[in-house]
This record gives C-alpha cells, structure tokens and sequence, in this order.
C-alpha cells in the first residue's frame, strides 16, 4: 500500500471541538500515522475555505485517501464527498471521525477527549487504505405518491401534489376524510367556523383528477424502497357499493341501530349504517358491523330493503389492492388523551365534567344540542371551569406541553363566555400563546371578562350539588375551592394508540413521547430515517392547524423534488460475492431480508441481486466462508478500524 | 482484580440509524459520559460478525459493546434478531474463552435515547472497572501466533503487538 496518500483534516468547528479537543495537537498527531502525506486543522472545514484546502492539496499533493474529523458522518458526510468529488477524487476515498458528537460534545476532560479524538482520527486513517471508489446508479422511479391520512395536513399534501399534475393516492381509514379539524366548531384566534374552511378542501380532494381517494382503508404492508415501494392497501368492506349508492340518506333513517357517535365524542348518537357527519367526503354511508343487527344474528336487512338502487351489500368483502408508488407521505395525526386515565379530574364520573372535544361538538351548531351549551338536567351553567394541561405537561400522563391546547382553552372560554354569558373561569400552569395573533387573542378573551386563576386545577369533586376545583392559586399563595356549574378539561395532544403498529409499517422511528421521529429535529422535520418516506402534522408531534398545512405543503414539496428528479440514487453500498471463496453453502439466502441473494445453480455460488441489496451486511456477518462482503463496509475496513482504535 | 486508576477501553459497534444516532443525540444534548469508549460506525446490528468482538478483545478492548434498534424498529427490517441471535453463541464462546460477561453488551438504543446511551456507557465502564483490564490468555497468544483462529496473517501481527505486549 505504499500509493496510499492521506490528508488529514481536523475541523475546530469554532468553539465546538476546539473548547474541549487541543485540535492542532491531534493534527500534528495524525500526522506522524502511516500513509499520512499532510495533516491540518480548521476553524471550520465544512465551510468554503475549508473545502478549497482540501481540493487544493488533493490536486497539489495528489492525495488519494482524505480523514476529516470533524462532527457526524449523518451530518456532513455528504459534503466532503461532492468535495472529493468537485478535485477529481472518487467520494468514497473518505472517512469521516466523529470528534464533535462522539468526542468534544460528551466529554468533561479536555486531556480525556484529545486522547480519544486521537483514537478516532488514527482509526479512520488505518481504514481509508482499504476504501475503494464507489459508483451511485441511477434507477426510474415510479411517479405517483401514497398520502397516508387525509387530516388537514395530508389533505394539504395531496391537494398540492396533485396540483403538480403528479397522480396520488390518499388513503384513509376512517369513512371520511377530515381528520380531527372536521370536529373542531371553531378555529383560534381568527374564530373561524372549522368546518367552512375545511368542508372546500375536503370537496376538491373528492374532485380532483389527479387523486384517488380510499376511504376506510388502511395500509396492510409495504415492501420496496424510495422511488419504488409496492404498498398493500386494505379497503375494508363498507358494506355499501360506492359507484350504486348516491348518498340519498334513506337508508339510516330506517336503521333501529342506535350507537354512541364517535364524531360527537359519545354526546350523540348515529346508527349502525351511517355517515360520520354532514359534510363528509365521500357522503356514503358505512355499515359498522360490529354493531349492526343483521350482522350479529343475520336479521333485520331494513337498510338493503329500503335502499332504491340497491347499493347496500352485506357480502362486500374486504378488498387486497397492490400498488407501486415513488413517494409516501405519512399524516396520520393524533388523538386526544383519555381524561378518565386520572380519577381526580371527574370525568365519566360526574355529569357536568366534559373534555374540549366534547365542548367542541356541544358548542357546533351541527352538534348533538344544535350548539346551546347545556348541562345534563338541560339547565344553562352559569359557571364554567376550564382546565387546562390536562394530561400534558404531567409527568404523570404526558411530560410535554401539548401546544395547541392553551389557544384551544381560551377559545372555548371565549365561546362559553359568548354562549352563557356566565363566569368563566382558566386554571392554568403557564399561558403559552406563541403564534402569529395569539397573545393578542390571549388579550381579548381577558378582555371579555374571563378569569384566570394560575395553578393547575389539581382535583374536581363533587359538594352540595355543584363541582367544586381545587388548585393552588400561585398568585395568591392560597388554596382554592372554585364552585361551577361545569368542568371543561383542555386534554393533551398525543400519539395514535396504533402510531407503534403503523410505524413498523413505515419503517419509521418514533420519539420517547410516542411521536413520529424525524431524521433531523432541526433540518430534516419532514424525512425520516427511510428515504422517501415522509411525515407532516400531529403524527410527528403536536401542532396547530396552520403549522399542519404548512407540514403537508412541505411533505409534499419532499415528494415533488423527488419525483421531478424522475431517477433514484441507489446506493453502492451493497453486498458482493467472492465467486472464487464461496463454498456455495446457501447459508445467506434465508437471512437476507430483501430475497436479494439468490444461488447460481450453474457455477454454485451465490449471487447478489444489487437492485434489492440495501447493504445491511447481515449476510457477510454470517458468510463461514468470508466470500460476502459488503461494499465500503468491508471485513479488512473494520478490522483495521477496530485495531487501530485501541493503539492509542 | 481491582485496579486503581484502570480506565477500560471499550470498543462501541453501532449501527447507524438507531444507535449511531442516538450517540449523535446524547452528543448533540451536551450528555456527558465516560471518554472510555470508542464508537465505530456499522450500517446494522446484522452486520457485526463475531470475528469483530474477538479482534476487539485480542487487539486490548477491556469491553465491547454492540448496539443496534429495538426489535421491531430494525431500518433493515430484521438486521438486529440476526445480531441477537449471535449473541448467544458468542457469549458462551466468550465465557469458554475465559472473558467476564460484563464485558460484552448487545444493546438496543433507538435515535432518541441519547441519554440510555450515555447510561449504558456509565454502567459498562463502571462494572469493567470492578472486574479490572483484560489480559489476553497466554494460550490464546500462542493460538494467535499459529493463525488458528483465521486472521490475516498481518492482522495477527498487530492483534498481538496492540493486546499484550504494551500491558
């Protein structure tokens, strides 16, 4: 190996690695290694002058291998390879040593972390003379994309890259599309009815040529990778032929199913064929079959007998469909927490204690009491409690601030207050009203005439007929017992209780609070982890509306730029066979999980399908006879990392 | 066998979209914990054959650690059960061979669990430290001379020179 030219680079990355890291020592180290033609150090090497440093001695000192150490490969790998690349090196004559995130960032000593960024710096130069150059291909992608939710925040997603004249698929697995915004009465601060900005969009999704639309559909698997997954979408059976039915409504007003309604929030009732809501898209009924009679004890059939095209179809049967798609933008959204999880709050134990949900559907004029806000015995409050944090910041529940639900508070205060004209009083932790127009609606609805008490209501009880809330009143330093009418808790924003199962589906990481994760909390809030798979809305963590939009306008400009590239990079990081070594054992072709390894009956060794290959390297861990490899990731690569790492 | 002053060196096997990321995070949250450790980068848990720790041990690593995604979350979708179905195997190899169960880990740390990360390296450090250095048998030595175990025969050298030698 004595062609082998490395140039060492050691990035002070400001005040960064160099606070902890003596950065001109591990260079003057580096620079005594094997192989080493030059070793520098930088305040910033990912910047320009540091790059042109680099090019500079490639070119001058035809340096052939180049160590920076600098942060996380995750972070500007990339960067130092179009560097290479721009002086005529091939990119993956480079490694990169991870003295900011591994070293200076985690470590107290400065001796303690010089001595291991020396470590990394000698382990990267022993590895780069096994590098070897690597090509990226280019494959065709498919162009369409899957929006996996139709919230406002897919609804957004696929009305803009439908608008691009690409074609998209929404799917969704209630009966309509609308998401948790189609039950909010009205939106903060601008007091926007929600249902008339939402009912349009929902109607132009229906309308749109360029999107299909499944509803109460759901995601069964995806296989494939970016350009070209191959996703299997379940159609459950609605027991309804969409293309017969007109949505006329007679059928339902038949049903002798009555059941709490789901979109009330268990305030209503709906029947056992029904649609979810007057402005549901598409307006055609479902059958839920886990409450319908003729699907208990096979009678009844009202709903088949009254229906005047003969749309209704109990043998309907769930539908398998297979489609390939280029991009996947995932917005499943959330849910609301569960206030009967805390006893001491009240609810489903006293009467009068409903969750904001329920207040939202009370207060809708669309509502189960056509939007009078009442009590149980049909009495008008004259005093309400709105609770806030309930569920959220609450090691208890939830530890994080929920973020929408302060603005959400103090809407429905201002409703109640409009609506009863009784007393209204917020018992909140901290008001956090950060948003364009937020602390001035905070100012109006003081205005009006709502009190504020600052303390967590801690616990509702019931004393002479009313509800009493206890809190410790934080201003005041006392304790307080507050007598209302009715109890309003404000509940967290949280994580699907099926968000694990469809994350596995997706391939996608979540956060320790249950969300989506991202592939980068700062710079990349829409990708994760799989390339071509991305997430917008409360999937992701709690949002408003107009920070959703903004998210799904997002995923979809991510899925745009992809598809308008039309190709794929595929990685070369793939396995490769040594014919000669293999012994032909076939142990490898059941652990591949892609089924990209298959056996050449002719010549008696395994193959490698590089298109399927996505460069885990399993396989090479378990080749007996050391003839699988993995490319940049090789067997002498990491040995000689693993060595050298320890040398110092 | 306690020493004083005995700093462990553990070699870190990761896997790059869960724990590679979640050592990123404890770094990008400022979480400090023991510089004992040095991280290698592996795409996945799958990945790291056994020949890995062993060369760890015979080139002067006081522990190993191997960490990948939790089951269910692997980005290669079943990379870190190969990992854990190694484990086993290896770790009755390594017990046979005399080596302190404490000094090998498989570990799960997702993306978001820079602190777990930084605990894990506590705690290794912590009990390697009770168990003290690891010596490589005298045995073994004269094994790794021969080229029994299969290294390359300029590996051997270095495995030999890095591990015993400077001890």
């Amino acid at each position: 190996m004595s062609d082998i030219k490395v140039g060492v680079y050691v990035c002070h990355c400001g005040t960064n690695i160099a606070d902890r890291v003596y950065v001109s020592g591990v260079a003057e180290f580096a620079g005594s290694l094997p192989n080493v033609v030059v070793a520098r150090d930088n305040q910033y090497m990912c910047s320009d002058p540091g790059q042109e440093m680099i090019k500079k001695d490639i070119k001058e000192m035809n340096l052939n291998r180049i160590v920076v150490a600098a942060c996380s490969p995750r972070m500007h790998e990339p960067t130092f390879r179009k560097c290479l690349e721009s002086a005529g090196l091939n990119g993956y004559q480079f490694e990169m040593a991870n003295i900011r995130e591994h070293c200076s960032w985690v470590t107290e000593d400065a001796e303690e972390a010089t001595e291991k960024a020396k470590a990394l710096v000698a382990a990267a130069v022993a590895r780069v003379p096994y590098h070897e150059a690597l090509y990226e291909r280019f494959t065709d992608m498919c162009s369409r994309t899957l929006v996996v939710g139709g919230g406002i925040a897919g609804i957004e997603a696929a009305l803009k890259v439908a608008a691009s004249g690409n074609q998209v698929v929404l799917v969704e697995k209630e009966p309509s599309i609308g998401g948790n915004m189609a039950r909010w009465d009205k939106t903060f601060p601008t007091m926007d009815c929600a249902a008339c900005i939402l009912a349009p969009k929902m109607v132009a999704v229906s309308q749109n040529d360029n999107i299909t639309l499944h509803t109460y559909s759901e995601i069964e698997k995806v296989e494939g990778f970016v350009g070209n997954f191959k996703v299997t979408i379940r159609k459950k059976a609605r027991s309804v032929e969409m293309d017969k039915c007109t949505g006329c409504c007679l059928c339902y007003g038949k049903c002798p199913v009555k059941v709490p309604s789901e979109f009330e929030a268990g305030l209503g009732t709906r029947k056992a064929i029904y649609i979810p809501f007057p402005q549901a898209v598409p307006n055609k009924p479902v059958i839920d079959r886990a409450t319908c009679t003729y699907f208990k004890n096979g009678k009844c059939g009202v709903c088949r007998k009254t229906c005047p095209t003969g749309a209704v179809n109990y043998e309907q049967e769930d539908e398998l469909l297979v489609e390939e798609f280029g991009a996947i933008i995932v917005a499943t959204g959330w849910q609301t927490f569960d206030p009967a999880l805390g006893s001491q709050w009240g609810y489903g134990r006293y009467d009068n204690v409903y969750s904001a949900i329920q207040l939202e559907r009370l207060v809708n004029a669309s509502g189960p009491t056509k939007g009078k806000v009442v009590m149980k015995d049909g009495r008008s409050p004259k005093s309400i409690a709105v609770l806030h944090c309930i569920g959220s910041r609450d090691k208890n529940y939830h530890e994080y601030c929920s973020r929408l639900c302060c603005m959400s508070s103090l809407k429905l205060a201002l409703l109640l207050k409009e609506k009863t004209k009784g007393e209204v009083y917020n018992f909140y932790i901290d008001i956090r009203s950060a948003g364009k127009g937020y602390e001035e609606f905070y100012n109006r609805v003081m205005e009006e005439g709502v009190h504020f008490i600052k303390g967590k209501g801690a616990e509702v009880i019931e004393k002479n007929g009313k509800l009493v809330v206890r809190a410790e009143d934080v201003f005041l330093g006392k304790y307080r017992e507050v007598p209302v009418d009715m109890v309003i808790l404000s509940t967290a924003c949280e994580a699907r209780s099926d968000a694990a199962r469809v994350a596995q589906v997706f391939g996608i990481q979540r956060s320790r609070d249950g969300f989506f994760l991202e592939a980068h909390p700062k710079l990349e809030p829409l990708r994760t982890a799989t390339e071509g798979i991305y997430i917008a809305g409360c999937c992701q963590g709690p949002k408003d509306i107009p920070d959703s939009v903004a998210q799904g306008a997002g995923a979809a400009a991510e899925a745009l730029s992809l598809i308008a590239a039309g190709k794929v990079k595929i990685s070369p990081v793939v396995a490769v066979v040594d014919a000669n070594k293999c012994a032909g054992c076939k142990i490898c072709l059941p652990l591949c999980a892609y089924k990209a390894i298959s056996f050449d009956s002719i010549s008696k060794v395994a193959a490698v399908n590089e298109a399927l290959c996505k460069g885990c390297g399993t396989c090479a861990a378990s080749c007996a006879s050391k003839a699988l490899n993995i490319k940049h990731f090789t067997d002498e690569q990491i040995l000689a990392q693993i060595k050298e790492v320890l040398a110092v | 066998m306690k020493t004083v002053g005995f700093e462990p060196r553990i070699v870190g096997i990761l896997c790059n979209w869960c724990s590679y990321a979640g050592a990123d995070l404890a770094g990008i949250s400022r979480i400090k914990y023991p510089a004992n450790i040095r991280i290698l980068r592996v795409m996945c848990s799958g990945r790291v054959e056994p020949t890995f720790v062993l060369q760890a041990f015979a080139s002067g690593a006081d522990g190993v650690l191997v960490s990948g995604c939790h089951p269910g979350d692997c980005h290669y979708l079943e990379g870190n059960y190969k990992a854990f179905a190694r484990k086993e195997l290896l770790e009755t190899l390594l017990e046979q061979m005399g080596i302190e169960k404490e000094r090998f880990r498989l570990t799960w740390v997702s993306a978001n669990e820079g602190e777990l990360f930084a605990r894990i390296v506590g705690e290794m450090v912590r009990e390697i430290k009770k168990i003290g250095p690891f010596y490589l048998p005298k045995s073994w030595m004269h094994e790794l001379q021969e080229n029994k175990h299969g290294f390359h025969a300029e590996e051997k050298e270095a495995a030999v020179g890095g591990g015993v030698v400077e001890r």
